[in-house]
């Protein structure tokens, strides 16, 4: 009963601490994604480039995030960006390598290799076939991997309260700091919550990607009408 | 239309270099199917891949229509050859259109123009195109995705189709309507096809040319008749099957086997007539035609020897007839299954034409060994 009196009081601020944690999110993953998917999509042309590469990013998925933080302030210090925002947007971009490059690239290197003899042989040169056949037919899974980045690192954004980074993390802390069950049981709620939206909306963006062709489940226009219409609400 | 000249292809593998083809000089006229035959790992495929260079030949060339297709750039060049495979390859994300307009927008066709182009195909494949155009290849059955494979080959129409045993995942019923249907548009668009196959029949039903394969080496270039009659080794001869003499009557029409000059009475003329006409011709039986000239049964000699009237009142029913565009399969076929010696032909109005014998039919197949003689 206090918890909800305490979120309700405090709708704003956990309104703007929300929002401090999507651009956090946000923004690391969507450079990610420019950065994983061409990583993903070359280390397909071989397979030591792609062993290497895979087992960096497992490396980096396997640093503690409150240690990476850590190691962060010092080198980021050098350019006066030690702690807050920057920080923990490398951290979330660099925890995101993982899932999206091993998505992509395993998509790409499972891609029907009748699909690939016909495309070359119907005279495609490589970046056409990526374009028209071998990224289209990806994108599931490619977003798949998205997915996990997100929901993984909204969670990790949380810790980032540490270095300065705001979010939804900072009741988190707070809440442990001041031993205040009110502010530990809002914040963790609200980043399950969050993570649940966002799981849920990128599952159907992942819908609305997949290239009708291969669609598993036909959904009827007016059924992704409404799904348009309460993922837009609870964006 | 196709020449390869010393065409070649060496693998290095660990345990030593494999010529998957060795030496291959071939050259395949315009218009012409030539098929590729013989047991897996025989090189086949790998002679068929080194002409659109999927596969880059060792040493040798290749010319189509008189051009070096090493100085084409690969891309190019396998834009102006149409490309069918065994699985097909119809991309799932898109639609039949799309698919059929690959190549065209490859060549950056005007895109109405591609439409149009897709549509058309669709329409002589059988396939509808208010229906189909707009599908995807996962709401096709495989004989429908197969025939929209070759449609999608055929886009930009190229002079030269290479099929990569492109009938081989198809049920058997299926296949045969699929082969009818290909090899009735190549008599209307006469590209140059080459045709990879396992399958003896399917070579004999389809090719103008068959070149059989073995171990990376042609060990034979020739006409269906002259392979299934003359093969050039035990190896042919064994690969093509103790019962060659019999596929080659798919090879031969009703109409070749017909004999020239087969008597014929109408059902109002005499006996006596019929009688004569027989003795004259040398048959012991003569086929009765009703005013139209349908074929309407037939008198024996020895049953109407000493009968009078007209032959309509002691004509028997014919057991069975045979079409003229039929093959001699068809007809042998039909023979053995009435017990009967001979077969009345029709045309396709249902005239009649004349009729083959079992006698006439296996002079025919025999003339070819009595006069070069194969090594069996």
């Amino acid at each position: 009963m206090e918890t909800l009196k305490f979120i309700l009081e405090n709708l704003p601020a956990i309104g703007q601490r929300t929002l401090q944690h999507i651009s956090i999110v946000g923004v690391a993953v969507g450079l990610a994604i420019l950065t994983g998917v061409p990583i993903g999509v070359l280390i397909t042309q071989s397979k030591r480039a792609a062993d290497i590469v895979l087992y960096i990013a497992s490396m980096i998925m396997t640093i503690p995030s409150i240690a990476l933080f850590g190691v962060m302030i010092p080198l980021l210090s050098l350019i006066g960006q030690g702690i807050g925002y920057l920080p923990a947007v490398i951290a979330v971009l660099l925890y995101s390598q993982l899932p999206i490059i091993r998505n992509t690239y395993t998509a790409i290197s499972n891609v029907d290799p009748a699909l690939r003899e016909a495309a070359r042989g119907m005279g495609m040169s490589s970046l056409e076939r990526l374009r028209h056949v071998e990224i289209p037919l990806a994108i599931p899974v490619i977003m798949a991997g998205v997915r996990i980045a997100v929901v993984m690192n909204i969670g990790i954004t949380a810790i980032a309260t540490y270095i300065g980074a705001g979010g939804l993390g900072a009741f988190i802390s707070r809440g442990i700091s001041q031993t205040d069950s009110r502010q530990l049981i809002t914040g963790a709620l609200a980043v399950s919550l969050l993570a649940i939206a966002a799981d849920y909306l990128l599952l159907w963006a992942q819908h609305r990607l997949t290239p009708v062709g291969i669609r598993t489940s036909r959904t009827p226009k007016h059924r992704s009408v409404v799904a348009a219409a309460s993922a837009a609400a609870s964006a | 239309m196709i020449k390869l000249e010393n065409l070649t292809k060496a693998f290095d593998t660990p345990s030593g270099t494999v010529v998957a083809a060795d030496r291959i000089n071939m050259d395949v006229a315009d218009g012409e199917i030539c098929v590729l035959l013989g047991p897996s790992g025989c090189g086949k495929t790998t002679t068929l891949k080194m002409i659109n260079r999927l596969i880059e030949p060792t040493s040798g060339k290749i010319y189509i229509d008189g051009k070096d297709t090493d100085r084409i750039d690969p891309v190019e060049l396998r834009r102006t050859i149409g490309y069918v495979i065994q699985q097909i390859g119809l991309f799932p994300n898109m639609t039949v259109e799309e698919n059929i307009c690959v190549v065209p927008k490859l060549l950056g066709w005007d895109m109405g123009k591609a439409r149009q182009r897709a549509s058309d195909l669709l329409a002589t494949i059988n396939l509808d195109p208010a229906l189909y155009l707009k599908r995807y290849p996962k709401e096709l059955s495989g004989g429908q995705q197969q025939r929209v494979g070759v449609a999608r080959a055929l886009a930009a129409d190229p002079p030269v189709l290479l099929m990569d045993e492109p009938f081989g995942a198809i049920d058997p019923i299926n296949r045969e309507v699929i082969q009818d249907e290909f090899l009735k548009m190549h008599r209307r668009l006469r590209k140059t096809v080459m045709f990879v196959s396992h399958d003896i029949d399917e070579a004999v039903k389809m090719a103008d040319k068959i070149a059989i394969f073995r171990a990376g080496k042609l060990e034979q270039f020739d006409s269906p008749d002259n392979l299934l009659a003359h093969p050039a080794s035990s190896f042919i001869a064994d690969f093509v099957g103790t019962d060659r003499t019999l596929k080659r009557l798919r090879l031969i029409k009703v109409r070749d086997a017909m004999h020239a000059k087969s008597p014929r009475v109408s059902h109002t003329e005499a006996v006596e007539e019929a009688v004569a006409r027989m003795n004259e011709q040398g048959y012991e039986f003569i086929v009765v035609v009703d005013a139209e000239g349908r074929p309407h049964g037939y008198v024996d000699m020895q049953a109407v020897r000493e009968r009078t009237g007209p032959v309509g009142e002691h004509r028997a029913a014919l057991p069975a007839t045979v079409r003229l565009d039929e093959d001699l399969r068809a007809a042998v076929s039909t023979m053995f299954m009435h017990d009967v010696r001979w077969l009345a032909c029709v045309d396709e109005q249902g005239m009649f034409a004349g009729f083959v014998t079992q006698r006439g039919i296996t002079r025919l197949l025999g003339q070819t060994y009595r006069g070069a003689g194969g090594p069996h």
